[in-house]
């Protein structure tokens, strides 16, 4: 069988329609939102340990907020 | 198992739906219950590089019933006697348990999945420099604790937008915000740029110029409709990722010129 390109090696081209600019009056560059904008509108790629710990519970705690999801089980 | 695993804060949480989806990459080791030859191990490892059905186990949380995955690629890395360390890319939501059952099974001697490491879970890898143990993170978050310097925070916590960095992205103008957030439809005169590779019924990310997440939605058309198009709908909203009201309310008074 003929190997298929995961997703994460697919490159794509912008094609732009049209120019515009943006106010910056509103909303943030994601890399310059203020703190606490930016902790709850973060992502943590984190390398998860081994065993059933709950590194939800573990995360929560860490960094002091309320909600935590993660991307999926790691079911086997 | 270890490994990747993509921990979404507060309204970030919203994105999980994107990262399900998307791919992942995983290292583990095969244990075979017979003797196999090598060339007879690649060989059969190569046949699974296809769309394969799978039952989710038993023990699962999903409705037990028969679907399909995408393996993108299998490939053998070494072996030593009956161990065989492989890495695997497939789409979210392959059993690795099951599919080594599988291969075991075709090979004729039987196998199981001795160990597992998640080395890729869509855009996050495992070799990126934002990969971390809880531990960084405690640390990390200690340090910004006592300095307040938003450089640490960037040290264990990426904006959502990096969870978006695979699925094709559909930029907007200001004026088209406020409306997408309240849930309208994204129509063709608020569209500014377009990525290749959507068709219709694709899974986009709608941005702002400033590149900040503001929905997931459907496509209605392909990226060559979509930069042709001026007027009508070119995506339906799934999922709104930013606050209303951050960018204006203009879109009573119809579209800037």
């Amino acid at each position: 069988m003929p190997r298929t390109v995961p997703p994460w090696e697919i490159k794509r081209e912008i094609q732009v329609k049209a120019e515009d600019h943006t106010n910056s009056k509103y909303g943030h560059f994601p890399a310059e939102r203020p703190a606490e904008e930016y902790i709850r509108y973060g992502v943590i790629n984190l390398n998860k340990p081994a065993g059933p710990t709950s590194h939800e519970a573990w995360t929560k705690r860490i960094i002091h907020v309320e909600c935590i999801g993660h991307g999926g089980t790691l079911e086997a | 198992m270890t490994g990747v695993l993509p921990i979404t804060i507060e309204d970030s949480t919203k994105i999980v739906q994107a990262l399900l989806y998307s791919g992942k990459e995983y290292i583990g080791v095969m244990k075979l219950h017979g003797d196999a030859e090598e060339t007879r191990v690649r060989k059969v490892m190569t046949e699974f590089e296809d769309a394969i059905f799978q039952r989710p186990p038993l023990r699962s949380s999903v409705k037990r019933q028969i679907r399909t995955r995408r393996v993108f690629y299998n490939e053998f890395l070494e072996m030593n006697g009956r161990n065989v360390l492989f890495k695997t890319a497939c789409e979210g939501g392959t059993y690795i348990r099951k599919l080594c059952y599988d291969i075991g099974e075709i090979i004729g001697v039987g196998a199981h999945m001795q160990e597992l490491r998640r080395s890729r879970s869509g855009p996050y890898s495992e070799n990126d420099k934002t990969h971390v143990t809880l531990h960084d993170v405690s640390y990390w978050f200690g340090e910004w604790q006592e300095k307040k310097d938003p450089k640490i925070l960037k040290e264990f916590i990426q904006p959502m937008e990096t969870a978006l960095a695979l699925i094709p992205k559909i930029v907007v103008r200001d004026s088209a915000v406020d409306a997408l957030c309240h849930g309208a439809n994204l129509t063709a005169p608020g569209v500014l740029s377009v990525e290749t590779g959507i068709a219709k019924d694709t899974m986009v990310a709608i941005l702002s110029l400033k590149g900040e997440a503001i929905a997931l939605a459907k496509a209605q058309s392909s990226t060559e409709q979509i930069f042709d198009a001026n007027h009508g709908t070119v995506a339906t909203l799934e999922r709104v990722l930013m606050t209303r009201g951050t960018y204006p309310k203009v879109w009573k008074s119809g579209r800037k010129e």
